[in-house]
């Protein structure tokens, strides 16, 4: 470094955030062009984890391909096998068991409530602040616990099977979810008087990040992030699946577009969802949870089929082209964040980093999921 | 003639001893703290209660290599940290543990202390430039900016205190202060009645000074990596952190000395050093309760802070002051 350096009052600098750094949770790249602190220009680089799953998903057979879906997104596994094996079930006509589904809805919302309380304690981790976040993992450790014990693993389920599941749950595990309930309403009441009501979390989201149902509407966006700027679109309830109908359950919508009101409509949701768990155990029929008439193997016939559940962060799609063959002839998966993502570029621009980066842990962006 | 070099030598010593030994357990402190707070037990391997734990990180971040990344200013990279323990040392001297236990006593101790902790910036400043980092400059400007904003208000408020007690040697603070609780500078009095205002804004300003959450923009993770020690490792980035330790206790020792009486007891009996020792781990267990309580705040947030609300007040309680002063 010598001789004098010639700084231009207009001159912007190329700061590179990640592929490793602390707040991007992952191998996500953002290429930033600054003007000090301000963001002049945003470029998202994926490809960092990418693991060629929709291949994998062409050169092998429908139940090799099911532990893959959980590898996409490892917070909230249960909900995209829960896509993959209503997309094969429609595609091969397999008859499903209601305990199964029931069983099934129960789950996905207990790994939706898993999903969003991490979410919850990386986010206000993003923001500063250490404690909020183990806290939640302490919660989340009991979601856990139960699903270990219904699934046999804890992060990348595989439970759900064509036509139903791989084992049956017991009373100890109905008798274990009901116990948990009231402890999560407890924790998300604290969680609400701990930090939403907090001078410092409040001034940091509100008014900022904003995001508008247009740009939403540009790029794709779906889930809570789209709820937050005032779309009332859950596929739950617009294009109804598994045993959702029978659920009671509202749908937290946000208007003011901003980082709080996505903090909101998640935090909204976990209740929910327990809301959900509740009638789902209530309800739940005896029966069998796999059907008596299953073919041996599977050879979906010829045809173009599409199956979207709502994740814990968004619509996911699966888009099977089967050429009768038990190999998809096509797979193709449509993952939220990757469309959630890709609004960051622009909306980020003029703002300060700190919010930008605060706007990009209210996205709720898992990384495996974008690159697939 | 030489007695005085000794004396002089014995309370560098004790000096460096105090403030070396305070950083290395105020770490464990605060990770005892956090895990307390945080319902996990912080460390707790390493010796009865995990004492052991700072010496073991003593010993593993000397053993390091100090890496220095290639286009670095050398000179400035290693003068960096060594700037940043200095100063807050150097300030010890002249700290008032009670009556007799005082380094170096001065007539204008305040100030010296204020004139070596605005060192303390200068140390962040040559640490982000000198390790040629993009995350290390914008923490470095963001750090000066912080510090001398809130070197302001603080300085407001000190004078507001001198005026009070009209003495700027730190025992005398004390010594204006004796004589129970009602006689700290905390309390509202007739000519200042606005002084637990003056001592909130002390305590806020102290935070930000010391670059403590809520505060730490110099080094806030999630978006600056490591803010300006991005680059250190080794016993480089161990002295900013003894240096942040130190500092704490610097502050924690002035709001003592300032507004709560130095050694003097609530209820005037039986003053003595182990007042002021408890009231500065008080101040200082304070600080690390709120760093993991509450999220960090924005850099515009933290300078509006400063400009738009501390300083416009505590300049109304200056004058306030000033004008009850003449009346009374």
């Amino acid at each position: 470094m010598s001789g004098p350096i010639h700084i231009r009052s207009d001159e912007t600098f190329t700061l590179n955030v990640g592929p490793q750094h602390p707040a991007t949770h992952g191998v996500l790249r953002v290429k930033m062009e600054m003007d000090g602190e301000y963001i002049v220009k945003a470029e998202t680089v994926l490809g960092y984890i990418h693991r060629m799953h929709e291949l994998m998903g062409e050169n092998r057979t429908y139940p090799q391909v099911l532990p893959n879906l959980s590898r996409l997104d490892y917070l909230g596994a249960l909900g995209y096998t829960h896509g993959h094996v209503l997309a094969v079930e429609r595609a091969a006509g397999i008859e499903v068991p209601e305990r199964a589904e029931y069983i099934r809805a129960i789950t996905v919302e207990l790994n939706r409530i898993a999903s969003h309380l991490f979410w919850f304690g990386a986010f206000v981790m993003d923001l500063g602040g250490f404690t909020p976040l183990m806290y939640a993992i302490e919660d989340r450790e009991h979601i856990l616990d139960l699903l270990e014990a219904v699934t046999g693993s804890r992060l990348t389920y595989c439970y759900y099977r064509f036509g139903g599941l791989y084992n049956d749950v017991d009373d100890d595990f109905i008798a274990a979810t009901k116990a948990v309930i009231p402890r999560l309403r407890k924790s998300l009441k604290k969680y609400d008087a701990l930090v939403t009501g907090n001078i410092i979390f409040e001034k940091r989201l509100k008014d900022i990040g904003p995001i508008s149902a247009e740009m939403c509407r540009k790029y794709g966006a779906t889930g809570p992030v789209a709820r937050g700027s005032g779309i009332d679109f859950d596929v739950r309830k617009n294009e109804p699946y598994s045993v959702y109908p029978e659920f009671d359950f509202d749908v937290p919508v946000y208007h003011e577009c901003d980082s709080l009101a996505r903090y909101k409509v998640r935090m909204d949701e976990m209740e929910q969802s327990l809301r959900i768990i509740e009638q789902g155990i209530e309800k739940l029929p005896d029966g069998p949870i796999m059907p008596k008439k299953k073919p041996k193997l599977i050879k979906p016939p010829k045809g173009d089929y599409y199956q979207a559940v709502e994740t814990a962060r968004g619509s996911f799609g699966i888009r099977i082209v089967s050429d009768g063959t038990k190999n998809a002839y096509r797979f193709k998966l449509r993952s939220p964040t990757y469309s959630n993502m890709h609004m960051f570029d622009e909306a980020c621009v003029g703002m300060m980093i700190m919010d930008a980066l605060a706007m990009m842990g209210s996205l709720d962006l898992v990384i495996p999921e974008i690159d697939r | 003639m030489s007695l005085t070099i000794l004396n002089a030598l014995v309370a560098v010593v004790a000096a460096i001893a105090f403030a070396a030994l305070n950083a290395a357990y105020l770490v464990w402190a605060e990770r005892r703290g956090a895990g307390r707070i945080q319902r996990r037990p912080g460390p707790n391997v390493n010796g009865p209660l995990g004492l052991l734990q700072p010496p073991c990180d003593g010993v593993k971040l000397m053993a390091k290599q100090l890496m220095i990344p290639g286009g670095a200013d050398k000179a400035l990279f290693m003068v960096a940290p060594v700037l940043a323990m200095a100063p807050a040392i150097m300030s010890f001297v002249t700290i008032p543990f009670s009556d007799t236990i005082v380094a170096h006593s001065m007539n204008i101790g305040v100030l010296m202390i204020f004139a070596f902790a605005s060192l303390g910036g200068m140390a962040i400043l040559f640490a982000g430039w000198g390790s040629r980092n993009k995350y290390g400059v914008m923490a470095s400007v963001r750090a000066v900016s912080q510090n001398i904003s809130y070197e302001v208000p603080m300085l407001i408020t000190v004078i507001t205190v001198v005026m009070m007690t009209g003495t700027m040697d730190l025992k005398g603070l004390v010594a204006a202060q004796a004589g129970g609780f009602w006689n700290w500078n905390l309390m509202p009095s007739l000519s200042s009645p606005l002084m637990p205002v003056s001592f909130l804004i002390f305590f806020i300003c102290a935070l930000a000074e010391t670059n403590r959450a809520p505060f730490d923009l110099g080094e806030a993770e999630s978006e600056l990596v490591a803010g300006f020690h991005t680059e250190y490792g080794s016993m480089g980035f161990g002295l900013f952190f003894m240096g942040e330790y130190a500092n704490i206790v610097i502050g924690a020792s002035l709001i003592t000395i300032l507004f709560l009486g130095g050694w003097d007891c609530p209820l005037g009996l039986f003053p003595g050093v182990w007042w002021f020792l408890f009231k500065i781990y008080v101040l200082i267990f304070s600080f690390i309760w709120i760093r993991w309580t509450f999220p960090r705040t924005t850099i515009y947030g933290l300078l509006n802070l400063s400009w738009k609300i501390l300083i416009p007040i505590s300049l109304f309680n200056l004058l306030l002051t000033a004008g009850l002063l003449k009346v009374f």
